[in-house]
C-alpha cells in the first residue's frame, strides 16, 4: 500500500482540517513542541557545560546533548527548548502577531479586500482593553475589569468598528480601498492625541492590564499570570519554577491556536467559501446568491475582530505603549506576513508570521555572536562580514549608529524585508506555502518528476 | 397571465445613446427549452443580465411565476432559482472543483459564520448533505477525476462542465445557458448536448439556451426566439425559424420584409 494516494471513506474525512496523517503528525508534532519550549526540557537544554564531565550522568538534567556538539558549545543563537530565555518573548510576539495576520488573511487573503488598515484596528482593540481593563485615575479612564470581559470586549468593539467602516470599503475595490483604510491608521494615531484619556500619555503611552484571569475585581486572581510562581510537579514529587514570562507565553499561544481553529473553519464552510469567491469573481458570485454587501461587511468585522483582540494581546503584552505604536509599519508589516507567508492560506500566514518576526531577531542575535567571535574559522568569517572600528570593511557594523557604507543591524533588517518581498513577489507569489507545496509534490511524485 | 414560468414584458435596456435591448418580450414554459439566437451584439446577453438583475431595464417587466422581480438583487433572483452559466467562463478559478459546486449550494445553505467557525455540530452536519448533492452532479457530469483541482488547471471543455454544474448545485427551476457549447470540438459539443438533454428529462428544469451552433439549436431547442440588434424578429417552432424570411436576411444579409 506504501505510496498509494490515500483514500477517503466518508466526506467528513475528506474536509477534515487536517485530512492526512502526515499532517496530523507534523501539526501534533509542532504544538507539542511549541508547548515544551518554554522549560528547561533535560539533555536537550540547559546550561551549556564547557567541558565534558565525568559525573554527567548523575547530574544528568543539567548537560545538554546539544552542548556536546562543539560549535554549539559555543552558544550559537538557535531556537531550541528555551527556558526562561531571550527567545521568549520574541515568540509571544509571534503568537499575537500571527492572531491579527489570521484576521488580515480572511480580509485579505480569502476576502481579496486588501486593507492597510489593520494597525488601526488592533489600536481601536488595544483602547477598549485599557478603558475596560486598565485602572482608572485622574489623567486615565478604565474599568478594572477581568481579563475575560477585556479580552472579547477588544474584539467586539474592533469588530463594530469594522462594521462602520464596511460600507465605503464595499464600494471600493484593489488599490482604492487600499488607500482609504490608509486614512484610517492615520486617524487612529490622531484620535489616540485627542484622548490621552484612553491611550495614556502621547510618548510614553499608559500601562495595560494584565493578563491575570480574576472571575471578577478581587484582588488575588484565580490564575496568576503576571508574576513568577512556583508549581507543585506531578504527584507532588518535585517543584519547578513558573515565570511570568512562560505563563504569558502559554497564555498566547492558547488565544492563538483557538483563533487559527476557528479561521480554518471559517474557510472550509459556506462563508469562506462565500469569500473566495467575491474575490475571484464578485459579480459571478452575486449570480450564484452571494450577497456581496453582507459577505464584505462580515469579512471586515471578522477580521477586526482577530486585530481587536491581537491589539489587546500586543499592548498587555508589551505593558506599555503609545498610540502612535499602531502606525502604517506595522499595517504593512501584515501585508508582508500575507506575502511571504502565503495569502490565502491559515498556515502560510503561521509560516509568514514566523519568519518576519523572528529573522531580525536571528539576523541580531548571530551578528552579536559572531562579534563574540576572536579566532578560528568564524573569527575570520566575523573578520570579513562586521565592522567593528574605522579601518574595517565588513558590511554590517556593530555600531548602533553606523555611518557610510558599513550598515547597522537594524538598517540590515529593513534591507532584507524588502528585498524578501521583492523576491517572493516575482518568484514565488504563493509564499512559504508554495514553497512547501512544491517540496511535498516533489516528494510525492518521487523518483518521478511530474 | 400566471401560468408561464416567467414572462417577460417589453423590456428595454439602454446605455446612454445605445439601446441594447428595445422592446422585446417572450415567456418560457415550465420544463421548456428555449433558445434565443441572432448575430453578434443582438442584445442576447444582455437579455440574460437582465433576467439576473445584474442590469436593470429602464421599461418593462419581469415576472417569475406571476411576480415581479424587477429591482431585486442578483443574489436573491438567484435564490428564487434562476440559475446561469456564462459566456466567458466566470468560474472561482483559485477553488477546487468541489468548492465551486458548494459555492452553487450556497444559496441552498443556512449555517451562518459563526457556526461556521466553530464547525462541529449542525454546520458539519449540513456542509455534509450538501456535499452529497454536489457528488451527485460531479457524478451526473462525468468530471470526477478533477473534483480536487483548481479550475483555472482544467481544459476549456471541462470548465465549461464545471460551470453548468454550478449552476446545477442551485437547484435551480430556470437554468440560463449562455453559449454553452462556444468553442467546443464536436466531442464535446456532442457531450454538452447530453447533458442539456439530460438536465430537461431527468431533472425537468426549464431552460433558456443563448447559442451560436445552429445545428445544435435547431435539433434541441423546443421553441427559438431570434434577436437582431435589440429588435425580436421572430419567435417560433425551429422548423418554422429555420423558414423565416427575416432571420434568412439577419444571418445571410438582406432587407426585412416587416
Amino acid at each position: 500500500m506504501q505510496g498509494r494516494p490515500k483514500l477517503f471513506t466518508s466526506y467528513a474525512a475528506d474536509a477534515a482540517i487536517f485530512p492526512t496523517r502526515t499532517q496530523k503528525v507534523l501539526v501534533g508534532l509542532g504544538v507539542l513542541i511549541l508547548f515544551l519550549m518554554p522549560f528547561d526540557i533535560p539533555f536537550i537544554s540547559g546550561p551549556v557545560p564547557r567541558a565534558f564531565p565525568d559525573d554527567w550522568a548523575i547530574i544528568g538534567g543539567r548537560y545538554t546533548i546539544l552542548g556536546q556538539i562543539p560549535i554549539l558549545n559555543e552558544g550559537i543563537p538557535l531556537i531550541r527548548f528555551l527556558g526562561d530565555g531571550n527567545w521568549l518573548r520574541p515568540m509571544t510576539e509571534v503568537f499575537i502577531i500571527a492572531t491579527a495576520a489570521l484576521g488580515l488573511n480572511i480580509l485579505a487573503g480569502v476576502g481579496g479586500q486588501v486593507s492597510l488598515g489593520h494597525a488601526f484596528f488592533m489600536g481601536v482593540g488595544a483602547s477598549t482593553a485599557a478603558v475596560l481593563g486598565g485602572q482608572s485615575s485622574e489623567k486615565l479612564w478604565g474599568l478594572g475589569l477581568p481579563v475575560w470581559i477585556w479580552l472579547p470586549g477588544a474584539g467586539i468593539a474592533a469588530a463594530l468598528v469594522g462594521i462602520l467602516v464596511s460600507p465605503t470599503a464595499v464600494k471600493l475595490r484593489g488599490l482604492y480601498l487600499g488607500i482609504v483604510t490608509l486614512g484610517l491608521v492615520f486617524i487612529g494615531i490622531h484620535l489616540s492625541r485627542v484622548f490621552p484619556q484612553i491611550s495614556g500619555d502621547t510618548e510614553a503611552g499608559r500601562r495595560y492590564p494584565e493578563f491575570d484571569i480574576r472571575l471578577w475585581k478581587e484582588e488575588t486572581p484565580l490564575i496568576n499570570v503576571s508574576s513568577d510562581d512556583t508549581v507543585t510537579g506531578i504527584l507532588g514529587l518535585n517543584t519547578f519554577e513558573v515565570t511570568d514570562r512562560q505563563k504569558t507565553y502559554f497564555f498566547c499561544l492558547i488565544v492563538l491556536i483557538f483563533m487559527a481553529f476557528l479561521a480554518k473553519n471559517l474557510i472550509r464552510s459556506r462563508t469562506g467559501r462565500a469569500l473566495q469567491a467575491i474575490r475571484d469573481r464578485d459579480i459571478a458570485a452575486e449570480v450564484m446568491g452571494v450577497n456581496e454587501v453582507k459577505y464584505k461587511m462580515i469579512a471586515f468585522a471578522i477580521s477586526s475582530f482577530y486585530a481587536g483582540v491581537a491589539g489587546a494581546l500586543f499592548a498587555s503584552f508589551v505593558g506599555k505603549i503609545a498610540g502612535n505604536q499602531f502606525n502604517l509599519f506595522l499595517s504593512v508589516e501584515f501585508i508582508a506576513i500575507l506575502l511571504i507567508g502565503g495569502a490565502g492560506t491559515v498556515s502560510g500566514t503561521l509560516l509568514g508570521t514566523f519568519f518576519v518576526i523572528i529573522l531580525p531577531e536571528l539576523v541580531e542575535k548571530g551578528t552579536e555572536w559572531l562579534a563574540e567571535q576572536e579566532s578560528g574559522i568564524t573569527g575570520a568569517i566575523a573578520d570579513f562580514v562586521l565592522t567593528e572600528g574605522p579601518g574595517d570593511f565588513g558590511p554590517v557594523s556593530t555600531a548602533n549608529v553606523a555611518p557610510g557604507w558599513a550598515l547597522n543591524v537594524f538598517d540590515w533588517n529593513i534591507v532584507i524585508y524588502g528585498v524578501l518581498i521583492v523576491v517572493f513577489l516575482i518568484f514565488e507569489p504563493l509564499g512559504l506555502f508554495g514553497i512547501w507545496i512544491k517540496i511535498r509534490n516533489y516528494w510525492k511524485g518521487w523518483p518521478f518528476t511530474y | 397571465m400566471a401560468d408561464h414560468l416567467l414572462e417577460v414584458d417589453d423590456i428595454t435596456l439602454r446605455f446612454g445613446g445605445v439601446t441594447a435591448i428595445d422592446s422585446v418580450g417572450f415567456h418560457v414554459n415550465d420544463g421548456e427549452l428555449f433558445s434565443i439566437i441572432g448575430p453578434n451584439g443582438a442584445g442576447k446577453t444582455s437579455i440574460f443580465n437582465t433576467l439576473s438583475q445584474v442590469y436593470r431595464p429602464q421599461e418593462g417587466d419581469i415576472r417569475w411565476k406571476g411576480q415581479s422581480i424587477m429591482g431585486q438583487r442578483p443574489d436573491k433572483v438567484a435564490e428564487l432559482g434562476i440559475a446561469r452559466t456564462f459566456q466567458n467562463i466566470e468560474l472561482f478559478a483559485n477553488m477546487t472543483v468541489v468548492d465551486n459546486l458548494l459555492t452553487g449550494r450556497h444559496v441552498r445553505m443556512k449555517n451562518s459564520w459563526l457556526a461556521g467557525a466553530f464547525w462541529f455540530g449542525p454546520a458539519k452536519k449540513e456542509e455534509m448533505e450538501n456535499r452529497l448533492k454536489v457528488e451527485d452532479i460531479i457524478d451526473f457530469l462525468e468530471i470526477e477525476q478533477y473534483r480536487k483541482s483548481p479550475v483555472a488547471l482544467l481544459p476549456y471543455g471541462i470548465q465549461k462542465r464545471v460551470e453548468l454544474g454550478r449552476a446545477l448545485a442551485m437547484d435551480p427551476v430556470l437554468l440560463l445557458l449562455d453559449e454553452p457549447v462556444a468553442g467546443m470540438n464536436q466531442e464535446e459539443t456532442e457531450d454538452m448536448a447530453r447533458f442539456i438533454l439530460d438536465i430537461r428529462r431527468e431533472l425537468g428544469i426549464a431552460m433558456i439556451m443563448v447559442e451560436h451552433d445552429m445545428g445544435l439549436v435547431m435539433d434541441i431547442a423546443d421553441r427559438i426566439m431570434v434577436l437582431d440588434f435589440g429588435q425580436k424578429i421572430a419567435e417560433g417552432l425551429p422548423e418554422d425559424i429555420q423558414k423565416n424570411p427575416d432571420v434568412i436576411a439577419a444571418y445571410l444579409g438582406g432587407e426585412l420584409t416587416g
